[in-house]
């Protein structure tokens, strides 16, 4: 007996067939709806941004709406780079403790104030920034004010991510280590943190990437600069690759607008690698 | 002796957190603090946003001195947050339950990883990307396409209709959030649904039902309180995103939306858009002001998050506890 034979002799069974494929349909439809704009925004950042890359965009600076982006690059490496030289002691501080001496009511309270804490809207902490550094220190639109205001952002995800990659480690390994009289500090430092550095590494990684693509809180903060970053921390603002993104594209000539894909190409390209590298070492990793 | 000192150090540094998280409420509060006694609770419920004559005098009024005319109402970012974010959701979470079932259990489980890695991408692609998308493709692609259709068959309802010339406004602002908020949504409703336990599929499974049978009539209610967590958790990121909402929204001032393509503000977009004309401000009100937007977004996020962690947290527990 076929099959379609049998779903003409119930009725019901074939009403259930396709009510099935007419769900599934639904499901798969719902996959497209999301996978074809990230592929098309991929597309469209890698066609339009590729087309506009040139050297002379890595040896000049923005000149106006034209030029290159030498400033915009260094700035952005000047203020992620600050924000992981603040941002990774206590993000890394806080997940050791959280993993290892956080069970009491302290860890708890902190580990939840620390998911609502990466739950704030970026501008909300841009904006606290300016009333107290920009403002109330007198820095001006600075590089260390972003640098502060990116710290905060992604302290919480650090310390998060460093307390789950040790966590994965065996409590005997702890134990046995304590059990031979090794004080905490030894057990942290010379047993359990170089086993989970590349979780710990992979965490700073990603955090790195969020701070790169981030655009809001650095408004208010580091202003924008067409000039290249003469090393001052105060009273001088630095130029960024997100506020080409946001400011080029909405003026209305060509070359400001090749110059908002050439800078979104540039930042997407460091946020994917950094994020499929990070994953694919994940999955290598727990392989092993 | 060492070992405290190792401790207390580490304890230091975990404190910084909860310390960034009262620096903030309380220094957006004080510096606020003019702004709020100045307002009043009309605040929030007015509608005209004003910054006065800024080349004129500053006049006193009470205790507080501000320039001519100054009027200060969120009512329109209020509703402008609310409606997008509302919109996201409505379309998020059906389009996230698909997708998480289509992950659990239609799609070939080799290409799972590589599915679910599309889903993640699209969490981490930068806010002004999205902006950049949106004002690239999204908007004309609502101007020309979406809303004429929506007006053609739903059209007959006054929010509906009316089209959209530009493509900048509510519709496209949503749709922008959603996109945003899915794999949010669909990661954590996606690993609610691999931890349901293996003889509760079973035993659907023995009374005949087919797969999709089973995922929505035992995996779907197993998972009820996770997928409501994950709405919170999605509604928190809608509500303060900020750049990819600027960039699409159209930016209104002073207007409340009419349909679903009206140009509107969020709290959060309309911060970063008045950061010049309030630095005009001689006697730092409009600042002060856009200080309390702050501070009520922040308060507003802390709760939203705040619960959405609650749930999706004692739902873990109590699995935990029934493994």
């Amino acid at each position: 007996m076929s099959v379609s034979q049998a779903a003409a002799d119930f009725p019901r069974l074939a009403y259930r067939r396709a009510r099935a494929r007419a769900g599934w349909g639904l499901a798969v439809l719902a996959f497209v709806l999301v996978a074809a704009p990230l592929l098309d925004i991929l597309g469209l950042v890698a066609a339009r941004g590729a087309s506009a890359i040139s050297p002379r965009l890595f040896t000049t600076v923005t000149n106006g709406i034209s030029g290159g982006l030498l400033n915009a690059i260094v700035g952005t490496f000047v203020l992620s780079g600050g924000a992981l030289v603040l941002g990774v002691p206590v993000g890394v501080g806080a997940g050791i403790y959280l993993a290892e001496f956080g069970s009491g009511p302290f860890g708890t309270v902190v580990r939840f104030l620390s998911d609502v804490l990466t739950g704030v809207p970026s501008i909300v902490l841009g904006y606290f920034s300016y009333i107290t550094m920009v403002i109330g220190l007198g820095w001006q639109f600075s590089a260390l004010a972003g640098a502060i205001t990116l710290a905060l952002m992604i302290v919480p995800y650090i310390a998060r991510l460093t307390e789950l990659s040790l966590r994965q480690l065996p409590v005997s390994l702890r134990e046995s280590a304590y059990a031979l009289g090794a004080p905490a500090h030894t057990v942290v430092f010379r047993i359990v943190f170089p086993i989970a550095t590349p979780g710990v590494l992979t965490g700073v990684l990603l955090a790195l990437a969020i701070s790169v693509g981030e655009t809001a809180p650095l408004i208010y903060t580091a202003g924008w600069s067409n000039y290249l970053w003469n090393g001052r921390l105060t009273h001088e603002p630095i130029g960024y690759l997100t506020y080409v993104v946001w400011s080029f594209i909405n003026q209305p000539f060509a070359s400001a607008h090749a110059l908002a894909f050439a800078a979104a190409f540039l930042v997407v390209l460091v946020v994917l690698a950094i994020n499929i590298a990070a994953r694919l070492f994940l999955l290598g990793h727990r392989a092993v | 002796m060492r070992t405290s000192l190792f401790r207390t150090g580490l304890i230091g540094l975990t404190g910084i957190i909860p310390g960034i998280l009262f620096a903030v409420i309380i220094f957006l509060a004080l510096y606020s603090w003019p702004a709020i006694r100045f307002n009043g609770a009309g605040f929030l419920i007015r509608q005209m946003w004003s910054l006065g004559n800024l080349y004129a005098n500053p006049v006193t009024i009470g205790a507080t001195e501000v320039p001519i005319g100054a009027h200060y109402g969120i009512l329109v970012f209020i509703v402008g947050t609310l409606a997008t974010s509302a919109l996201a959701l409505l379309i998020a979470v059906p389009v996230s339950i698909g997708v998480a079932i289509f992950l659990a259990e239609g799609a070939p489980p080799r290409l799972r990883p590589l599915l679910s890695l599309i889903v993640d991408l699209l969490a981490v692609v930068p806010s002004v990307v999205y902006g950049l998308w949106g004002i690239a493709v999204l908007a004309p692609l609502v101007a020309h396409v979406i809303a004429p259709a929506l007006g053609a068959v739903l059209g007959f309802i006054p929010f509906f209709a009316g089209g959209s010339p530009t493509g900048f406004g509510l519709l496209s602002s949503s749709l922008v959030l959603t996109l945003m908020v899915v794999p949010i949504i669909t990661t954590t409703i996606y690993s609610a649904l691999q931890q349901v336990l293996a003889p509760d599929k079973e035993a659907a499974y023995a009374l005949g039902a087919m797969k999709l049978e089973m995922a929505v009539g035992v995996m779907l209610p197993a998972v009820r309180g996770s997928i409501i967590g994950a709405a919170i958790l999605g509604l928190g990121r809608a509500l303060g995103e900020t750049m990819a909402v600027l960039m699409v929204s159209g930016g209104a001032i002073n207007y409340l939306p009419t349909t679903i393509t009206s140009p509107i503000s969020t709290m959060a977009s309309f911060i970063v858009s008045q950061l010049d004309s309030a630095e005009q401000d001689p006697t730092g009100m409009a600042v002060r002001s856009l200080a309390e937007i702050a501070l009520v977004l922040f308060v507003i996020t802390i709760v939203v998050n705040g619960i959405a962690r609650m749930i999706t947290r004692g739902l873990h527990v109590s699995l935990a506890g029934r493994g």
